[in-house]
């Protein structure tokens, strides 16, 4: 009998009730109702394959302006030549045959919260109960002086994976051996934390390769990073003397790039002159989320922890790195993961029926080579309405690791990205 | 009104349910067990079946699930992470995540 709370247990007796052949209406099925979700990204496209999971009675349109999705997960990896871009590309068949979900290949454009509408692009309008909103982050165009969409055609971010990886990686191949790759990293908050320092780990891993003489710079807004130790650890045993960190109140604070020149202009101290410069700039919650306000002052979406609902429009839900998500980092695990605690969120509200205490996860590997990796995890519980790790639980790799420990996590790195791949678009 | 049929319905239905202790909730219901356990696929797939490097958990029992996490937790086995995952259970927790990857196909 210990194995159900009392919860549970009336839950349990409630369920079988409104499924028995007593001749009473079926409770469960009295309401259904049609959910839009705008981006088929970690948190989009998770939220609508755990919508159908959870009950196949809903009804799921899911607006994505890509026809295919190409992960950041593993993007780093291609820059280090491990990958092709076809291995961080997914298709949506599946969501659509398999879990029955209407894709929209369009943009939305607006969102009417008293009607309940999206308008798209392409002229159509849909009109919803619940609307998910996950369009992942976009960039604060001239937030760093000079940094704009045009420069980013010289100067790379790769902070949204697909033409701009491809564009990064080139210029990694054109680069004369001796040349200098800058990379810089922008204060807290922004996607994925441990990923610029990632992004170095596999640059320096393909320059080790072919052109042994480079030099990797990251100059970083932030006096720490994530999983610092680690890395560093890592940099030395693979890559010495190729990585060099500056820390923000060392000189890695910048005013300003010229992408034209590939010149970094740091708040004080000389200017440096990169042969390869990639820019991971400001960022804010996706545009859509802006316009249809569902942000705050500085750019990002507060939210009802426990059911992603947004505290500044109802009916529409918030997910993933656009999200305040309380203690729990801009990761494509955290997305997903919210995504299923949202999608029960939604499926009891259009129930009326009691919402099961929420619980999160995320856990980030890097690859520091392609046979060494590092992770940090956590477990996520609601705490006085804030997204909280539970203590004692979570944490990075051990420091003092053996080679095989580290081979192992690169293997599991490798089968996280399987398993979370099939898991969203699969 | 939806309160009072719940109410009718454990007296009809609710006997069978307490008998047999089917592993898992009806179809229509989102248990607690359920919100914990989807949570593990991002490492272990879908329902616990994984295409790549990590274990599948889908079709072992519940008592061989609680038994490895109970032993993640406690350190007695060795793992990567597991370990750091397990410590954020409690046992009644684990004994419901167990049960439902016990339970599914
Ligand atoms: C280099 C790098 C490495 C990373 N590595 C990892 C990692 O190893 N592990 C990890 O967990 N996370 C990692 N991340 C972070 C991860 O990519 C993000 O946290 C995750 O993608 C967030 O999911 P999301 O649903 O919020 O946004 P996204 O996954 O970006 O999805 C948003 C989608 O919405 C679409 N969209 C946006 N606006 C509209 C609109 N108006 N209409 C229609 N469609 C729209 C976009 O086209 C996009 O497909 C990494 C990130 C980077 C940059
Ligand atoms: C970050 C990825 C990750 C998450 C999240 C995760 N696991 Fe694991 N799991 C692993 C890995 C990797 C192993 C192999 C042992 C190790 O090195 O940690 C494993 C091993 C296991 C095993 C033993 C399998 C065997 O055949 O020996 C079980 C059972 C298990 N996990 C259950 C779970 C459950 C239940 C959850 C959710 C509460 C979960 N795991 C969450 C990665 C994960």
């Amino acid at each position: 009998m210990g194995t159900y709370s009392r919860r549970d247990f009336i839950k349990l007796i409630g369920a079988a009730g409104a499924t028995s052949a007593v001749g009473w209406p079926l409770i469960a099925q009295a309401k259904r109702g049609h959910v839009v979700i705008i981006g088929g990204g970690f948190g989009g496209a998770s939220c609508a394959k755990y919508l159908r999971k959870l009950d196949p009675g809903i009804k799921v349109t899911l607006v994505e302006r890509e026809k295919e999705f190409v992960t950041c997960p593993f993007s780093n990896a291609v820059l280090g030549g491990l990958y092709d871009m076809g291995f961080i590309t997914h298709s949506y068949d599946a969501l659509r045959q398999r879990w029955d979900i209407k894709i929209v290949h369009d943009t939305a454009v607006a969102i009417d919260a008293a009607a309940r509408k999206v308008k798209l692009a392409g002229g159509k309008t849909l009109k919803y109960d619940r609307l998910v909103v996950s369009p992942g982050i976009d960039i604060r165009w001239n937030a760093l002086k000079g940094y704009d969409e045009a420069a980013s055609e010289l100067a790379p971010h790769a902070w949204q994976a697909g033409p701009q990886t491809v564009l990064l990686r080139k210029q990694l191949e054109a680069m004369k051996d001796g040349g200098v790759v800058v990379i810089t990293s922008p204060a807290n908050p922004y996607r994925c934390p441990p990923g610029p320092y990632e992004r170095a780990c596999m640059i320096a891993h393909y320059l080790k390769q072919k052109k042994p003489r480079s030099k990797v710079i990251i100059l970083d807004a932030k006096d720490g990073f994530a999983k610092q130790g680690l890395f560093i650890d890592g940099w030395k045993q693979l890559y010495p003397g190729m990585i060099e960190w500056v820390k923000g109140t060392d000189g890695g604070m910048i005013d300003r790039v010229d992408a034209k020149t590939k010149t970094v202009y740091p708040t004080f101290g000389d200017p440096v002159k990169a042969d390869v410069l990639n820019v991971v700039p400001p960022q804010s919650a996706g545009a859509i989320a802006l316009k249809a306000g569902l942000a705050n002052k500085d750019g990002w979406c507060p939210i009802d922890q426990k059911t992603f609902e947004s505290t500044l429009h109802k009916d529409i839900y918030v997910l993933g790195d656009a999200a305040i998500a309380g203690k729990m980092p801009k990761s494509g695990y955290a997305a997903s993961s919210q995504a299923k605690v949202c999608a029960a969120a939604i499926i009891t509200s259009l129930r009326g029926a009691n919402m099961p205490d929420p619980s999160y996860v995320n856990t980030c590997y890097s690859l520091v080579g392609p046979d060494y990796a590092i992770s940090v995890a956590a477990v996520y519980r609601l705490q006085e309405g804030q997204i909280s790790g539970v203590k004692g639980a979570g944490g990075v790799s051990p420091k003092d690791a053996d080679p095989a420990f580290r081979r192992k996590e690169a293997s599991y790195a490798v089968g996280w990205y399987k398993s979370i791949s099939a898991d969203i678009w699969g | 009104m939806q309160q009072r049929f719940t109410y009718l319905t454990v007296t009809l239905a609710g006997l069978a349910g307490w008998l047999t202790l089917a592993p898992v909730a009806p179809a229509d219901e989102i248990t607690r067990g359920e919100m914990l356990s989807v949570s593990c696929a991002g490492c272990h797939g879908t329902d616990g079946k994984s295409p790549g490097s990590i274990p599948s958990i889908a079709g072992k029992s519940a008592d061989t699930i609680e038994t490895a996490l109970k032993e993640f937790r406690s350190g007695q086995r060795e793992s990567t992470v597991m370990g750091r995952h397990a410590k954020g259970y409690t046992d009644e927790e684990i004994k419901l995540i167990a049960a439902y990857f016990g339970s599914v196909k």
